[in-house]
């Protein structure tokens, strides 16, 4: 970190800067309780399935974003990490629906 | 060995000291994550695959009971909660364990934001605290595997054919051999893919305290820089966002 304040000789410590941290934490802890609300008031079908996948992004794009800092690094790296992910998403799925026929034999 | 790297833009694919503008040991870690994104994803797909290649539990979910004929609702299945026995508290348990973990992964940012600032101190008080959360997740989900393993006080009968005689037997709690929730598949997803997590959280709490005692002594002061915690941190916030997953696919789908 280049903005990072210089230590010259004596100690000198900045102050904290946590405001992004707290605000990343209440958004996790709201989706949380969002999906909780859903899980027992929606009946359960594709649809519900749909909004817990997309919440789910949700957190994990501000956990990787911010938490993990992904979002600060440099082009090259976030594709590198989001590329190879995508495919396995596309998996996750793919085997989900393909689960759903043989079950129907 | 960053002026460098900002000086010539176009060489971030040369490598040389920083490739892509992060240094040696995070830019392995976040390869090393990508590959263990993989290892996760495989049981999580298995666990799609084989969870819809069974029958759903259909009609009123409050006259559902336990049975090998359909997937069990995972309300149902862990409604417990330590020190409330009886009481019938869906989600709830695992709900505070997602609470604890993400609390956690924010306590491990603030140590890393404490190191960016050379703030020893502070570091040592946020990397207690998430050594503290990882400890009480752990402890959360031994008793989580207690009360699955041990199962709800009546057990599920069910119907078996020995020796050409159907008999009934009742079946308390799971394993890896017989499941009284549901289709055994059940049971065998739920101890591979927790367990795994639950490895990777207990090796996590590990390396943090380690990287604690390291920063207590002096090291990272002397070293000039705090990027092991950070690295670290990679790790702990990965830890972080596979629960996220497994908490979506195993107890909410």
């Amino acid at each position: 970190m280049a903005d990072v304040v210089q230590q010259t000789g004596e100690k000198q410590i900045a102050p904290p800067q946590t405001k992004v941290i707290w605000r990343t934490f209440w958004i996790l802890a709201a989706v949380t309780a969002l999906e909780f609300v859903i899980a027992f008031t929606m009946n359960s079908g594709i649809f519900k399935v749909a909004i817990f996948v997309g919440l789910t992004i949700v957190k994990a794009t501000y956990i990787v974003g911010e938490f993990m800092h992904l979002k600060h690094e440099v082009k090259s790296l976030i594709w590198t990490v989001l590329i190879p992910t995508i495919f396995v998403v596309w998996l996750l799925l793919a085997l989900m629906l393909e689960g759903g026929n043989i079950g129907l034999e | 060995m960053a002026t460098h790297a900002i000086a010539e833009p176009k060489h971030l694919w040369l490598g040389g000291v920083e490739p892509m503008k992060a240094s040696y040991g995070k830019l392995m870690m976040w390869i090393f994550l990508l590959s263990d994104t993989f290892t996760f994803s495989a049981l999580l797909v298995s666990y799609g695959l084989i969870r819809y290649s069974h029958q759903s539990y259909v009609g009123k979910s409050a006259d559902f009971v336990f049975s090998h004929a359909y997937w069990p609702i995972p309300e149902k299945v862990f409604e417990a909660v330590p020190f409330l026995h009886g009481v019938s508290l869906p989600l709830v348990f695992v709900g505070i364990m997602t609470f604890i973990l993400i609390f956690s992964s924010v306590t491990m940012v603030l140590a890393v934001e404490a190191g960016h600032r050379m703030d020893r101190a502070d570091v040592e008080k946020w990397m207690l605290w998430t050594i503290l959360g990882g400890f009480t997740f752990l402890g959360s989900q031994a008793w989580e595997w207690g009360h699955f393993i041990h199962g709800t006080d009546t057990g599920t009968a069910v119907k078996e054919l020995v020796n050409g005689q159907l008999v009934t037997r009742t079946i308390n709690g799971a394993n890896l051999i017989e499941n009284q929730y549901g289709p055994q598949p059940f049971a065998d997803l739920f101890f591979f893919i927790t367990g795994f997590h639950g490895t990777h959280v207990f090796s996590g709490v590990i390396i943090n305290i380690v990287i604690f005692f390291n920063t207590a002594t002096g090291l990272y002061d002397r070293r000039g820089h705090y990027e092991m915690v950070e690295k670290v941190g990679l790790y702990w916030h990965f830890v972080d966002l596979v629960w996220v997953f497994v908490f979506t696919f195993f107890y909410l789908v």
